[in-house]
């Protein structure tokens, strides 16, 4: 039975449930609704999710290992030798699939009798022709091997999906029954259904988790067979950065890294003055007025796509710069190859860092007492030096993980550094060179027409486990900051 | 604290320190205050009284221009402190609170050393001339602020890990280090215990040998036993003025003695 269906089934029981149960509730008080424990809707719910919950659960969880399970067991049949020299086993798998998939379309579109599928042999028919008339392309004729494989999958496939089809209806029925067998008006339905949203909360809480841990782990597989193909040392304590597809590359994150952290560097260097500044004249000195117009104003900046802000990069700064600093610009100097700089980025950056640090000063700010502005001003301070000497020392720590976070989202802007920074990775202290990130690295590393298993592309993933190490380090800094001195002012 | 009873609470006569002339509030659309006129005496407590939301506090935080931190807040009328007018144009607010100090109701020590507390307003005044005089007008303030013996020794710790009562005598304090003429009180033991209460009671009759003080309070006893004037408001109105003793015992105002009997408030 199609999975589709079997779902409908499980839905279609729950529905059932919930009324039987209802009734079934009801029924057992006499029909004075009173004499329930819970509210007759409850006893519905309760039937409804002992039919419903454990059968999904088993049928997700059975689709998940599938695969896996047969996965296994049928190239555990594919001898060494059938494996070519060119080839992995890992593509002869998706040969075996593919024809087992072909294999099964033919069947449905009555181009083969199931028997004959399970019992063709390869090179008596033309197995290829007949896989292209189902619309699955085979690169080459089927071999003995691949077919035998390709039948067994389907076997395993077939058996499988039928005991799957029935522990799931087993459950359902189990559940629905079990359920209603309990239904009375003495039964606690209510706490039941409580401790169900419990679990379902817990679920998506842990969901969540379970996703970031599921991204790091893929990244740490692919960080290994980087590192199975390149030296670890190369990688962090090589001075070049210098892909190529001969081989032989240098693959050091030095460069990168300096790149980064000189980029993130200029752009925190606009962004924490002016966006405290701002922070402190909308949160101490703008009346309601403006602060209702120019706070949202201000946040505009921040819906802004960072694309936007590469456009802008490209397209104005960098040529504003390159009109001062280049040959032949107004300063007179030459300090500037291209419209690419690590200053042009870093500007752009900056601009759209503003109102994140902003926005965060600004909540801090107002979260310092108003006693503390009162205290100052009635010993005779001026606003500003009530500003300077108690609303900030107060809000200090907390505007130091907003700057903190605000330094991890710029060693992880992409888009901006890619139009504004250019790609040469190299040190350099003049801010006016053309610089490269870590990030950009990535997106070029991945993209285009290079092989996967390449030191060349895997070194996109131990680039990205450092930065995501790197920013993480940065943000659990910022939180541990914020939370130690949070609430020593209250 | 003495112990005399009301009756023969002295009053001497002093030299009048602030005097309000036909003095009206408003916040926003909302009249807070009406027509209030009242003269404070020099080394006088006085107390201001009266049920919540009668302008009292409002009144206060007239007398150093507090109220020109909200927007919406107008004053209109004459507040003369020594017989210059302290809403004339000329005059700074800020300086003005240099003069007119400030205890709140709220203890709201900063986030600071002891002693930083303490030295804020001499430093942002530029009272001392170098860190020995300094020395000499924390310890000072201190001791007027009845805390020194309590704190001489870990001058160095936050002024916020002191309890409630030491916080408001460290605050008290910092409001006497700038020297000044006027110290203005809102409800300063609201937040304290019965112990700390005390202590910080004792300590303003001690500082009326040196300042006019001024202070709002909710306690009518409180009222009646620190202070040597008290005045009555009612809904924004001045309603009586007068000695403390007579106040008590023997109002003119029908509306002052429903309230000290407790039945309106």
């Amino acid at each position: 039975m199609p999975t589709f269906w079997l779902v409908a089934l499980l839905l279609a029981l729950a529905a059932v449930g919930f009324y039987g149960g209802r009734r079934r509730a009801v029924v057992s008080a006499g029909g004075d609704v009173k004499k329930l424990h819970s509210l007759p809707a409850y006893y519905g719910y309760h039937v409804s999710l002992a039919a419903f919950v454990p059968a999904v659960g088993a049928l997700a969880i059975w689709l998940l290992a599938q695969p896996m399970f047969i996965e296994t067991r049928v190239s555990g049949m594919i001898p060494a030798e059938a494996v070519p020299e060119t080839s992995t086993l890992g593509l002869v798998m998706s040969d075996v699939r593919r024809v087992a998939e072909g294999l099964d379309l033919a069947v449905e579109q009555g181009l083969l009798t199931p028997k004959e599928a399970r019992n063709a042999i390869a090179g008596e028919q033309d197995l290829r022709g007949l896989m292209g008339e189902v619309g699955v392309a085979l690169g080459d004729s089927v071999r003995p091997e691949v077919l035998s494989a390709a039948q067994a999958y389907r076997n395993l496939s077939n058996t499988s999906r039928t005991i799957m089809t029935a522990v799931v209806a087993l459950l359902a029925f189990g559940g629905f029954f079990w359920a209603y067998a309990r239904t009375h008006k003495d039964f606690r339905a209510r706490n039941v259904v409580e401790r169900a949203v419990l679990a379902l909360l817990i679920l998506a809480a842990s969901l969540a988790i379970l996703t970031t841990v599921g991204i790091v782990l893929s990244m740490l597989f692919e960080t290994r067979n980087f590192f199975g193909l390149h030296s670890w040392t190369d990688f962090f304590f090589g001075s070049t950065w210098a892909p190529n597809f001969r081989g032989d590359s240098e693959l050091s994150i030095l460069p990168l890294l300096w790149g980064t952290l000189y980029i993130s560097f200029i752009a925190l260097l606009v962004a924490v003055p002016v966006g405290l500044f701002a922070a402190i004249y909308l949160s101490e000195y703008a009346s309601g007025a403006v602060r209702s117009f120019a706070k949202p104003l201000l946040e505009i900046l921040a819906g802004i796509p960072t694309i936007v802000y590469g456009l802008f990069a490209l397209l104005t700064v960098g040529p504003a710069l390159a009109n001062l600093f280049a040959k032949g610009g107004l300063l007179g100097v030459e300090w500037m190859a291209g419209a690419t700089s690590v200053l042009t980025a870093g500007l752009v950056m900056g601009i759209m860092l503003i109102p994140f640090v902003s926005s965060l000063s600004d909540d801090i700010i107002n979260a310092v007492p108003q006693a503390m502005r009162d205290g100052s001003l009635g010993l005779g301070a001026t606003k500003s030096e009530t500003v300077r000497q108690v609303v900030m020392p107060a809000a200090l720590p907390g505007i130091v993980g907003a700057v903190l976070l605000a330094a991890s989202r710029a060693i992880g802007e992409t888009m901006i550094v890619v139009m504004g920074a250019g790609a040469i990775a190299k040190f350099s202290i003049n801010p006016l060179d053309s610089m490269t990130t870590i990030t950009t690295r990535i997106v070029s590393q991945l993209t285009g027409d290079t092989d996967f298993a390449s030191p060349e592309t895997l070194v996109a993933f131990a680039l990205g486990l450092t930065l995501f190490v790197l920013t993480l380090g940065l943000n659990v800094l910022a939180l541990y900051i914020v939370r130690k001195y949070r609430e020593q002012y209250e | 604290m003495n112990d005399m009873t009301l009756m023969d609470k002295t009053v001497d006569t002093q030299k009048i320190k602030i005097a309000a002339k036909d003095v009206n509030v408003y916040y926003g659309d909302s009249h807070a205050i009406k027509d209030v006129n009242v003269e404070i005496e020099d080394k006088t407590v006085t107390a201001f009284i009266g049920p919540s939301g009668c302008g009292k506090s409002t009144f206060l935080r007239c007398l150093n221009r507090m109220n020109d931190t909200i927007d919406i807040c107008r004053v209109k009328g004459d507040i003369l402190l020594d017989g210059e007018d302290i809403y004339d144009k000329r005059v700074d607010p800020v300086q003005l609170r240099a003069k007119v100090g400030m205890v709140f109701q709220k203890p709201n020590p900063f986030p600071k050393s002891i002693y930083d507390n303490v030295a804020y307003g001499p430093r942002i005044h530029g009272l001392a001339k170098n860190k020995a005089e300094l020395d000499e007008i924390v310890e000072k303030s201190l001791r007027r602020g009845a805390i020194w013996n309590e704190v001489k020794d870990r001058l160095d710790a936050p002024g916020t890990g002191l309890s409630g009562g030491q916080q408001q005598r460290l605050c008290i304090a910092r409001a006497v280090a700038t020297e000044p003429e006027v110290l203005l009180m809102d409800e300063p033991c609201s937040a304290l215990d019965p112990i700390a209460t005390a202590q910080v009671e004792e300590l303003i009759d001690e500082l009326r040998a040196s300042y006019s003080v001024v202070i709002v309070t909710h306690s009518m006893q409180q009222a009646a036993r620190v202070s040597q004037k008290t005045a009555f408001f009612h809904l924004g109105n001045l309603v009586e003025f007068g000695p403390t003793g007579q106040i008590f015992t023997n109002p003119e105002d029908s509306r002052t003695e429903s309230y000290i009997t407790g039945r309106i408030g």
